[in-house]
């Protein structure tokens, strides 16, 4: 016999760990607490470098920016995708690490605890003083008395042979595993939605439209599963956009509130409606919600050739220079314009005012003077003929930008243009008109599926982790001293560590109720 | 009364809340330093019938800092005094402070948290009814010089660098989200705030005989306060993401605040597990707790001031 034992108690021994032995290892180490607490300390460190460094999908122009002033940063910055922290390849092996330590931590809880919730609260221990709480009265008190005093207090009873068991508290670990069960379902929300929905921006002038196809994006960034046709097919008008300021005070020129006007098709059939589309209140259709992002000026000119032809005509947008004054910068082309192509700098003014100095400056950003000054302007190849991809917020590429003749330009910059008012230039190159102003708003559409998932999931997150942080875990015993004595014994104990001091006024009222009966104790 | 007029009262009022934080912990101050008052607090309010053993172990450690404390020495019959006043002073702050959050809600006829400013006020007032709150149910007023330092540094550093004239808020923070999401990030950083400070204090507090209470003391003080202030930040940040859907068309986006309060989220998750991992308790837990801590300062100032993003509504020059 003792060979054979011998033999038995040396095979688990380091030496014939195994396969199975080293994959049991790695799933307790990866399932241990410790190794949860490191991974936890890991993904928060993780996400440091997403706040410090640009992101593409937050800030894509300070990253094209990094890359064009620093370029051999930006390089290792993007082979260590610090660009893309929160898609990159080490923050998902952090987090798919950190899940599967928490399935692994919370599937044999959860087997614990359904086990735990059929079983009776345990018999009393031989003595009840030795517990942390612990209580000795005279009272007239029978076993089953006891127990129904206690089951009204929402206990958990068992009875013996003159003993109570109670405990309570169950909801305790039911909220924890809720718990952590509910941020994996808000992972696989967050996954859903970045699988099946989609985000785009585009920017729409007063008196344009939009409707909803992939080609009219300015910017569109689907997820993997989005086709062409999953897009919801609604187009809207906008009729007019509006924005109030603060007029007086330090805060003067601040925004206090924009609406733009929009006339709705929610599906091509479908009777037009308006809406007013503000900022904290998106226009949602079937599940696409469309969020006004920002605003700015899209003054409206008209381009006269040295032909006398009209070269071109409409509203150009401008990007907001200043904020505070909406001063805006334009570029004009007319690619058109004969003999030679056209092309003009501007600076839009809302409120146009000369300063001492003779330049001029815009003093409010509503519209109240807007003016508009001609920078420079220059005639030549623009290249856009030319196939390349073009700005339409630069004039030209930098290498054809050498190659055009000014026309306007540098110290003889002429007064600002009102409405209405136009610029000859000079030999009888063209002539350029200021007609009115529109202003252009940028709307952000996006589609995600995983949205109301998410949000039920965060829901029960939130009740769950309350649940299980307040709620502490108890058990009370009382022994009924044999024949008829009228001494009880009632000793506690909480299972939740830190609690003791709480659980001291529980554990006095319980033993109010038992030596009073539970009328009298209120 | 006119909105200038309310705005300049309210200013007032922030600053008699700086002068009555300070002169009550001068008073909290005394109290430690010269009385027993932990020990007698203790006994008197005897409310912790079973189980109160890290009080009594802390009563022991007060006492035998100063040899003539010693039993049977009576500490200066003012020093208990001085306590009493301190919280009185403590409370007046307080109401002084909640009158400068109202008048210049009305001032500016909207919640008054919409800028750093505003913010940091608010914080402080939460940080003082969360200790002041805790010293109702239980004797704590040993942190009462702290968390009157902590206010008036917060309320001082709002004065003197973040101070920004009444006035309206950009449309984005028009919304009645401002109302949830920012009223729950400033209970729970109120109440980190407390815990906080006790987690210094139970790093300062060395091994031997001090002044300061226990460290279960003041373990259970920060742990209690952590337990209520997690679930308020869950619900803060929660309460983010659904504004962050409304206003800037997607729940998270990965903008340095949210970042941010997600580390903090995160880390603060880190000390719940480390305190009931094995060789991680007290000590270590407590440094995680700190770490937690500054990561919720960072979002809370640092993030508004050094990192430009969607949530750079700080109006700090």
């Amino acid at each position: 016999m003792a060979v054979k034992e011998m033999e038995k108690e040396r095979a688990p021994q380091p030496a014939g760990f195994g396969v199975l032995g080293w994959v049991r290892w790695f799933w307790r180490t990866l399932t241990s607490m410790k190794t949860a607490l490191i991974l936890l300390f890991l993904f928060a460190l993780a996400s440091v470098p997403g706040s410090l460094v640009p992101q593409r999908g937050v800030e894509p122009d300070k990253v094209a920016r990094l890359f064009q002033d620093n370029p051999t940063l930006a390089e290792w910055y993007d082979r260590f995708q610090l660009f893309d922290v929160f898609t990159s390849v080490w923050f998902a092996a952090i987090y798919l690490l950190l899940f599967t330590s928490l399935i692994g931590c919370v599937l044999p809880r959860t087997a614990t605890y359904l086990r735990e919730l059929r079983r009776r609260p345990p018999a009393a221990p031989r003595n009840l003083s030795r517990l942390p709480h612990h209580a000795a009265l005279t009272a007239d008190l029978t076993v089953e008395e006891a127990a129904r005093r206690l089951r009204a207090r929402r206990f958990r009873v068992d009875t013996g042979d003159g003993w109570v068991a109670a405990e309570k508290g169950y909801l305790r670990e039911t909220g924890n595993l809720l718990f952590h069960v509910s941020l994996l379902g808000l992972l696989v929300a967050v996954g859903i939605g970045s699988l099946f929905g989609y985000r785009g921006n585009v920017l729409v002038v007063e008196g344009d439209g939009f409707a909803n196809t992939v080609a009219n994006y300015d910017r569109f960034i689907p997820g993997r599963e989005v086709s062409a046709e999953s897009l919801e097919p609604f187009s809207f008008e906008l009729k007019d956009f509006k924005a109030t300021y603060q007029v007086q005070g330090d805060k003067r020129g601040q925004e206090l509130d924009y609406s733009a006007y929009l006339r709705v098709n929610d599906t091509p059939t479908a009777p037009a409606r308006d809406y007013e589309l503000k900022v904290n209140e998106p226009l949602e259709i079937d599940g696409t919600q469309t969020y006004l992002i920002g605003h700015g000026y899209a003054p409206v000119f008209r381009v006269t050739d040295g032909q006398g032809q009209v070269a071109f005509e409409g509203p150009v947008p401008c990007l907001v220079e200043h904020k505070p004054t909406l001063t805006s910068g334009c570029v004009v082309k007319a690619p058109d314009a004969r003999p030679s192509q056209l092309g003009f700098l501007l600076r839009f003014l809302p409120t146009s005012v000369p300063l001492t100095d003779g330049t001029y400056a815009s003093a409010f950003p509503g519209e109240l003077q807007p003016e508009v000054q001609v920078l420079a302007a220059f005639t030549g190849d623009f290249g856009v003929r030319s196939g390349r991809p073009q700005s339409v917020y630069e004039l030209a590429p930098p290498d054809l930008m050498k190659k055009l003749k000014p026309l306007v330009m540098g110290t003889a910059v002429p007064r600002p243009l009102a409405v209405g008012k136009s610029l000859d230039l000079p030999d009888g190159a063209g002539r350029l008109e200021f007609t009115g102003v529109k202003e252009w708003v940028t709307l952000q559409i996006a589609y995600d599926p995983g949205r109301m998932p998410a949000l039920i999931f965060a829901g029960i997150a939130t009740v769950s982790i309350a649940l299980s942080l307040m709620i502490r875990r108890r058990r009370v015993w009382v022994r009924i001293g044999g024949g008829g004595s009228g001494t009880v014994e009632v000793g506690g104990l909480t299972r939740t560590e830190g609690s003791a001091a709480g659980f001291a006024e529980e554990f006095d009222d319980i033993v109010q109720v038992l030596t009073a009966g539970d009328r009298d104790a209120r | 009364m006119p909105a200038d007029r309310l705005a300049e009262v309210s200013d007032l009022f922030v600053v008699a809340a700086v002068l009555l934080y300070l002169f009550s912990m001068v008073g909290f101050a005394l109290e430690l330093a010269f009385g027993r008052a932990r020990s007698d607090g203790a006994a008197r309010r005897g409310r912790v019938p079973v189980a109160v053993g890290g009080a009594a172990g802390g009563a022991e450690a007060a006492d035998g800092a100063r040899p003539d404390a010693e039993e049977g020495v009576e500490p200066p019959s003012w020093a208990p005094k001085a306590g009493v006043a301190a919280l009185v002073l403590g409370w007046l702050g307080w109401a002084a402070n909640l009158a400068a959050i109202v008048t210049r809600g009305l001032a500016v006829d909207r919640w008054p948290w919409g800028n750093m400013y505003e913010f940091v006020v608010a914080i402080c007032f939460a940080a003082v009814t969360a200790f002041l709150v805790m010293q109702v149910r239980q004797n704590v007023r040993f942190l009462g010089p702290f968390v009157m330092v902590a206010a008036t540094l917060g309320l001082g550093f709002a004065v003197k660098v973040l101070y920004t004239a009444a006035g309206p808020v950009v449309p984005a923070l028009n919304s009645y989200w401002v109302a949830i999401h920012v009223t729950a990030a400033i209970l729970a950083s109120g109440l980190f705030i407390l815990a906080g400070v006790a987690g210094i204090l139970y790093l300062v507090r060395g091994d031997g005989l001090s002044r300061l209470p226990s460290r279960a003391d003041l373990e259970r003080v920060a742990h209690r306060a952590i337990v209520l202030s997690f679930p308020v930040w869950t619900f803060a940040v929660i309460a983010g993401a659904l504004w962050a859907d409304k206003a800037w068309g997607r729940y998270w986006g990965w903008d340095p605040k949210e970042v941010w309060a997600f580390i903090t989220w995160v880390a603060y998750a880190a000390y719940l597990h480390a305190r009931v991992t094995a060789g991680w308790r007290g000590r270590a837990a407590t440094i995680v707790q700190l770490i937690a801590f500054g990561c919720l300062l960072f979002n809370l100032i640092g993030v508004n001031i050094f990192i430009s993003g969607l949530h750079s509504y700080a109006d700090v020059n």
